[in-house]
């Protein structure tokens, strides 16, 4: 292992919390998005039940709309990490 | 309506043998790639993003989620859906918590991570019971759910079918390794994902190519009560403790977190499953629509007269579309499906006894690549016999249930442990080897006392413990044994190495 300075240390810890911090933000909205949708199920059938247009109903769209929200939050961080993280990750592992 | 299903079907076999001979064909080739332990339990880390994301997916597109929940679809609508999302929406958790610091802090298996910093031997020791518990659990439902589905599909005898898969499975497994296994399973999933596309758009050509005629037809023919939430979800604790299990069960389930070391770096890890969520949540949207397609075409009372279960709605859609020769293809796919699963568990449960148990607690670190080749192989043979036994002797018992109590058991035994070593500096031997127990022992009996084993299977009249799904509980409990235990009694040496983790977690282990 390589002896780093004190400056760069520190540099990454920073770095770390913050991949920390967005990972379980986004972890949050997964967790949010699934039980708001698992709750509804059971608790409000009726209303998931009622159509939106003839052939959809509400919890179909709801069902399909999690999907896509699971989706979008890995591709939000796997953007996030290929060109914010990595290149500086990359800059600090420059200075070793 | 007739048909042919049960019947040897000549394309069936057909399209079998092809994929049997293309599979061996690949085993041969990778055979002559795999000649030291990482070629064998990580393919050398030479797979690309790409390729880990369809072996990703095809690990989790089982024949159950094929075959079981366009079947669930078909008998009750939305309820599917549930099941569904539950599986997918464990996807994204992966990415975020889990992938890139198993693939900076580990080499074959999910204990080098949970164990880098703390005691070897009772880590392992602890680990490999939660990790093969799953295997096992898990290869039982794939090896029963085999043997029934060539019965129904080709009209093979059960055992002869489980002894076919167990023979085949080893192969790959044996000679060709995790480069093999990788393989198999992205043939498969390109397989699985193109018959269930074809299929899918075969079906929305009769409503013109929109889902939701097809759904308004269901609801024309069954009542609008297709389109909303049934009886699955009965109360509020139950569905939360079931996506609970769905979502943190991913997280610890030992074949997926394999793959992360196949690949060369975090972001290869992090890409291939942004793929691998892409495909399991369109395979779930198109098992969707096949479902409510076999329950308008095929009809409900065809499908359970074939299959109690409904799990033979697809490939009866495939048949009623496309003809016999469809029928065989897709019959072919889902046979394919359960091979390359069954082969990624065992070269999982492999990885635990050999890499696990053998070289890091038995022989404490100091062996040769020829000995750890050679226990690799050995304990890839005993396992294979192992789930051919398991799968004749749950013969015509309902094991659907063992797929769900697998997840349990990941969830509670496997993910606390990970999660916490790799985020808690004082996390200690003593927390990981309790909270790993804890996990394993509590899933295990709070579904053995739930309605699920006492009431459907024994036919008792109640059951001691009321939930299903024990996940809500054991989960917590899990954590909560491991946070007390290691507050209870510090550990020194493994606080002072937390520095490490946390740096070689970012940035990898060459640094």
């Amino acid at each position: 292992m390589h002896a780093m300075d004190a400056d760069r240390e520190r540099k990454l810890a920073a770095l770390a919390a913050q991949r920390w911090r967005v990972a379980l933000a986004l972890t949050g909205v997964m967790l949010f998005t699934y039980f708001g949708f698992i709750l509804l199920v059971a608790w409000n059938k009726e209303g998931l039940g009622a159509l939106v247009t003839p052939g959809l109903s509400w919890g179909i769209l709801l069902g399909a709309l999690v999907i896509v929200v699971a989706w979008a939050v890995t591709g939000i961080y796997v953007r996030w990490a290929n060109r914010v993280y990595d290149p500086a990750l990359a800059e600090l592992k420059k200075e070793d | 309506m007739e048909t042919s299903l049960g019947k040897p079907n000549a394309t069936a076999i057909f399209f079998f043998f092809v994929f049997i001979v293309m599979t061996l064909g690949i085993t041969g080739w990778a055979a002559r790639k795999t000649k030291t332990t990482s070629e064998f339990f990580a393919a050398g880390s030479k797979v690309t993003g790409l390729q880990n994301g369809l072996a990703l997916a095809g690990d989790f597109m089982s024949a159950a989620s094929f075959l079981g929940i366009a079947g669930l679809v078909a008998s009750s609508g939305f309820d599917g859906l549930i099941y569904s999302v539950g599986w997918l929406v464990g996807w994204p958790v992966v990415t975020f918590l889990v992938a890139e610091p198993l693939r900076n802090l580990g080499k074959y298996t999910f204990a080098d991570v949970v164990a880098y910093r703390l005691r070897q031997t009772p880590v392992r020791i602890a680990s490999a019971i939660g990790g093969l518990t799953v295997v096992a659990f898990y290869l039982i439902a794939q090896m029963v759910g085999a043997g029934s589905l060539v019965n129904l599909l080709f009209g093979l005898p059960y055992e002869g079918a489980v002894v076919a898969v167990g023979v085949v499975m080893l192969a790959y497994v044996l000679f060709g390794g995790m480069i093999a296994t990788t393989w198999v399973q992205i043939v498969k999933a390109v397989l699985l994902l193109g018959g269930a596309t074809v299929l899918a758009i075969m079906v929305l050509a009769k409503f013109s190519m929109s889902p939701l005629r097809l759904f308004d037809a269901a609801a024309a023919k069954y009542t609008v009560s297709v389109l909303a939430p049934g009886k699955l979800v009965s109360s509020p604790v139950e569905a939360i403790s079931l996506g609970l299990a769905l979502m943190f069960g991913t997280a610890g389930l030992p074949h997926i977190l394999m793959r992360f070391y196949t690949v060369p770096d975090a972001r290869t890890a992090r890409t291939s499953v942004l793929y691998a969520t892409g495909f399991i949540g369109l395979f779930y949207l198109i098992t969707f629509v096949l479902g409510f397609g076999a329950a308008v075409l095929v009809g409900r009372d065809t499908i359970k007269a074939v299959d109690k279960g409904g799990n033979m709605a697809a490939p009866l859609l495939a048949e009623v579309v496309g003809g016999t020769g469809f029928l065989g293809f897709i019959s072919a796919v889902a046979f394919a499906t359960i091979l390359a699963v069954v082969a990624g568990l065992t070269l999982s449960g492999a990885a635990a006894l050999s890499h696990d148990l053998w070289v890091n607690v038995v022989r404490k670190g100091k062996t040769d690549e020829r000995e750890q080749m050679l226990v690799a192989r050995v304990a890839t043979v005993v396992l294979a016999v192992v789930a051919i036994v398991l799968g004749i002797a749950f013969k015509g018992q309902n094991v659907a249930f063992m797929v769900g109590l697998a997840f349990a058991i990941a969830a509670s035994a496997n993910f606390p442990a990970l999660l916490l070593s790799i985020t808690w500096k004082r996390f200690t031997t003593n927390g990981a080897v309790a909270s790993m127990v804890t996990g394993t022992v509590t899933a295990i009996l709070l579904i053995a006392l739930s309605p699920t084993v006492q009431v459907d299977l024994l036919k008792h009249q109640e059951a001691l413990i009321p939930l299903k799904n024990p996940g809500i509980v054991t989960i917590a409990l899990s954590f909560i044994v491991g946070i007390v235990v290691s507050l209870a009694k510090p550990e020194p040496e493994a606080q002072s190495k937390f520095a490490e983790v946390a740096r070689r977690m970012h940035l990898g282990p060459t640094h």
